[in-house]
């Protein structure tokens, strides 16, 4: 053994130590030849999109930091300058009640909106993530009454009648829901309206007596990118049940429901909102009953209403056509009937796989709330185009105001799509 | 079982019987729309009664009485409501098509750049696409239409011994009035040139299927590329030579206060054609980006492993499957362009928004007529695409056994 182990010369008994890579294949530098500088084009790109930022930056940096926040008009602002690049912030700060809640909202009552506006937040907050405790929902069916009651006024008698009638309907529906759905809702529904029609007379008295009222503010009194939210949030809620009925109703074997619901659909998905923004506006005053007035802003969310509702129903159908057959067939082999087997089989798989593209439906909509600014009303693009920049103290202020307004959507609506985006992870449930 | 005689009937059964509540169901709704639509009929008759109002179209063939500045056709003010509303059938188709060729490149280019390996870029490109299209496209429009009429100078600035903007290449002006470009003029003989370019697309063709044709035949790769450029440019350029340049360009030139020649873009055009193709170039992006990433890895590798070279693997492989995906929701997004550009109301430019449901609606009173041949109008342009897409969709499926 000793002598085979002198003939070779040298025999490494430990291993080495591993080397650290290259310093170019490490860290930073690597990072930066891979995807910063990987072959000419790549270089080239690199290059080119510097110089874009670059140039972006050296022209935007310098007109928010030399901005003037404190001027009450144009030409001071401009004085102030001296020439220099610069933005005239101080629009913002000057009609900022302007810019958020219009121009005719009482100054004394923006307390009532700003309150809702928080609320909403908390609202939805239980709503949104299965987290929060259970309990709070009870606030969020609470919140659109509450809202009501704190944008509009008047005495707080009215949505509490409003809230009376769906809590009647509720206890009517619980009692005979075990004979058959239909008799469940059908009487629901009558015991509800009979409730509003009683307690219609119920407001008329206490809005005379003013009980509980806050200052009452007439619809068309609504501006600023508060009519944009009101019209968001309103319309997206009233369009989620309209748009799922309407989805059952084109997956229906019964064939004039499906055409009712098909001819409603591809009517309303083919023709531009601002079409039905001109119909409420001045074509649907004709059907109505002679002399009668209805507020505007209500046949607008009307339009709207039906407008998201189609796009949501085909989401939804999409949705329910992508459900295996397996599960409609195993709904009918326990026995269940159609509303049974829709409300705790089908609609919550459907819904929830169609969920990315009820929220791409639901930005949509809130982008599109500023349409109606074409028709005369003064939401945040109204006011900007209107009363903001026609006015001698700000005219020739663009881009301070046009980019606030976007900015304000970019951050709700970048936010609904991200929270879409964490909400699909959550419930990927097939993939874990 | 034997099937339920009549005599067994009942009136429950209407309700309680699945065979039979069907029909309740139907006809109630039936009803119901019915007494609906009757209603709301009885309402407008009786509406129409006491504003001594009737529907008629008869204001279609009276003279409109207003200018349009930007048109196709030739169009006066004496002309009727109809053609006014056939120029603005043109403008809205023009605006359209322009803003999908535009939304299309921009898109397709973006889509692909985000998937880049390139870090820098592939981020600038999510910061373009979460940026348009979490913005409204009506501010985006009004964006570019301040910028088209506050920014741009006047044509006086081109004024002078020392003027303070200038035409780009000596051809094209960007004034706040709107952009002049050169127009061309077609001399006698430029239909002969017209036919020949036509005649060489026609010969691109056949020479591309001729070199599949020889490929599959013998094996012999004929180049395509070059040839097909040589095709399309050299006769008809040897043509124009030789019959001394029959079509030539009116340049715009600055006469008095204002450009003349040339042609014309006005600057709610360009706002409502940029505005829409960089709004709706985020949601193409998005399809692309997404049409791509749904090619799995395994595609590319199988086709590497066969022997083709990475344009073709793009060619042949990629791109035939990835557009499966793509063309439906781009063609969805073009159906959106359509109905978007009926925000040019917003911005003054007159397509048929602005001139059958904005003057000539103002002017005659017609509200329930124009508008529901507005409505016919896009209902009409949806359903063809949507007919297109279900050709398609039926030509491109999986054909599966």
């Amino acid at each position: 053994m000793a002598a085979k182990k002198s003939n070779v010369a040298f025999v490494r008994e430990t291993q080495l130590p591993e080397l650290p890579p290259p310093s170019i294949e490490t860290g930073l530098i690597k990072w930066m030849r891979v995807n910063l500088f990987g072959g000419i084009s790549g270089t080239f790109l690199t290059l080119v999109s510097l110089f874009a930022i670059y140039y972006i930056l050296s022209g935007v940096l310098p007109w928010i930091f030399n901005g003037i926040w404190d001027t009450s008009n144009v030409r001071e602002c401009k004085k102030a300058l001296e020439g220099a690049s610069g933005g005239c912030f101080s629009v913002l700060r000057e009609r900022w009640y302007q810019l958020l809640f219009g121009i005719t909202y009482p100054p004394d009552q923006y307390w009532r909106p700003s309150i809702a506006f928080v609320l909403l937040f908390l609202a939805l907050m239980p709503v949104l993530f299965a987290q929060i405790p259970r309990v709070l929902l009870i606030f969020s069916g609470l919140y659109p009454f509450i809202a009501f009651w704190l944008i509009w006024g008047g005495t707080i008698v009215a949505p509490l009648v409003a809230l009376a009638g769906f809590f009647v309907a509720y206890f009517v529906y619980q009692n005979l829901v075990n004979q058959s759905f239909a008799v469940g809702a059908v009487a629901g529904l009558f015991a509800a309206i009979m409730t509003w029609w009683v307690g219609s007379f119920v407001i008329r008295f206490a809005t005379e007596m003013n009980v509980i009222a806050l200052e009452a503010v007439a619809s068309r009194d609504m501006g600023g990118f508060m009519l944009n939210m009101i019209l968001g949030v309103i319309c997206v809620f009233l369009s989620l049940p309209l748009g799922i009925l309407l989805a059952l109703g084109r997956q229906s074997s019964m064939p004039i429901i499906k055409w009712i619901c098909v001819i409603f659909i591809e009517f309303i998905r083919g023709v531009p909102l601002i079409t039905l923004l001109f119909v409420a506006n001045v074509v649907l005053a004709y059907f109505l009953p002679p002399g009668t007035t209805f507020d505007l802003i209500l046949r607008v969310i009307i339009m709207i209403t039906f407008f998201a509702a189609a796009y949501i129903a085909e989401v939804i159908r999409g949705g329910l056509a992508a459900l295996p057959r397996g599960q409609y067939e195993a709904a009918d082999s326990v026995g269940l009937d159609y509303a049974q087997s829709m409300r705790l089989i089908i609609l919550p798989q459907a819904l929830k796989i169609s969920i990315p593209g009820i929220v791409n439906v639901a930005v949509g909509l809130f982008k599109d709330t500023t349409l109606v600014s074409v028709i005369a009303m003064f939401d945040i693009v109204g006011m900007i185009r209107g009363p903001i920049l026609a006015s001698t103290d700000w005219s020739g202020v663009y881009w301070e105001l046009w980019l606030f307004a976007a900015l304000l959507f970019f951050v709700i609506c970048y936010g609904i799509s991200q929270y879409s985006q964490w909400l699909e992870r959550q419930l990927a449930t097939d993939r874990r | 079982m034997s099937a339920p005689s009549q005599a067994s009937f009942k009136i429950s059964m209407l309700l309680n019987d699945t065979r039979y509540r069907g029909y309740t169901f139907q006809f109630t709704s039936l009803l119901l729309l019915f007494v609906t639509f009757s209603y709301l009929g009885s309402n407008l008759i009786r509406n129409l009664e006491e504003a001594g109002l009737n529907i008629s179209y008869a204001f279609l063939g009276e003279p409109a009485g207003y200018d349009i500045n930007q048109r196709l056709i030739d169009y006066t003010s004496q002309s009727t409501h109809m053609r006014a509303t056939i120029v603005g059938v043109l403008n809205t188709l023009l605006v359209a098509f322009l803003a999908c060729l535009s939304a299309t490149i921009l898109g397709v280019v973006v889509g692909v750049l985000r998937l880049s390996k390139n870090w820098l870029i592939s981020k600038l490109m999510a910061v373009y696409v979460e940026a348009f299209r979490n913005v409204p496209v009506l501010i985006w429009i009004i964006i570019v239409f301040t910028i088209m009429t506050a920014v741009l100078p006047s044509p006086r600035a081109f004024r002078g011994e020392d003027p303070s903007a200038s035409m780009i290449f000596d051809a094209i002006a960007f004034t706040n009035r709107g952009v002049y470009i050169p127009a061309p003029v077609f001399g006698a003989g430029s239909l002969i040139i017209i036919f020949i370019f036509l005649t060489s697309i026609l010969a691109i063709f056949w020479y591309r299927r001729y070199a599949t044709k020889l490929l599959y035949g013998t094996g012999k790769l004929l180049p395509v590329f070059w040839p097909s450029m040589a095709i399309l440019f050299v006769p008809s350029f040897v043509v124009f030579f030789a019959l001394g340049q029959p079509i030539s360009l009116d340049y715009p030139s600055l006469t008095g206060f204002n450009f003349s020649g040339g042609w014309t873009v006005r600057g709610s055009l360009i706002a409502l054609w940029f505005a829409l193709a960089i709004y709706t170039g985020a949601f193409i992006a998005e399809n692309v980006r997404a049409g791509i990433l749904a090619i799995s890895v395994g595609q590319t590798e199988a086709a590497a492993s066969l022997g083709l070279r990475p344009n073709r693997v793009m060619n042949l492989v990629i791109l035939p499957q990835a557009l499966r995906v793509i063309i439906p929701p781009l063609i969805s997004q073009f159906l959106n362009i359509t109905k978007n550009s009926s925000l040019a109301i917003a911005v003054g430019y007159m397509d048929i928004t602005g001139t059958l449901g904005g003057i000539t609606l103002n002017q005659t009173g017609r509200a329930i007529e124009a508008i529901l041949l507005l409505m016919l109008f896009y209902l009409l342009i949806s359903l063809s695409i949507s007919a297109i897409m279900n050709v398609y969709n039926k030509t491109v499926s999986l054909k599966e056994r």
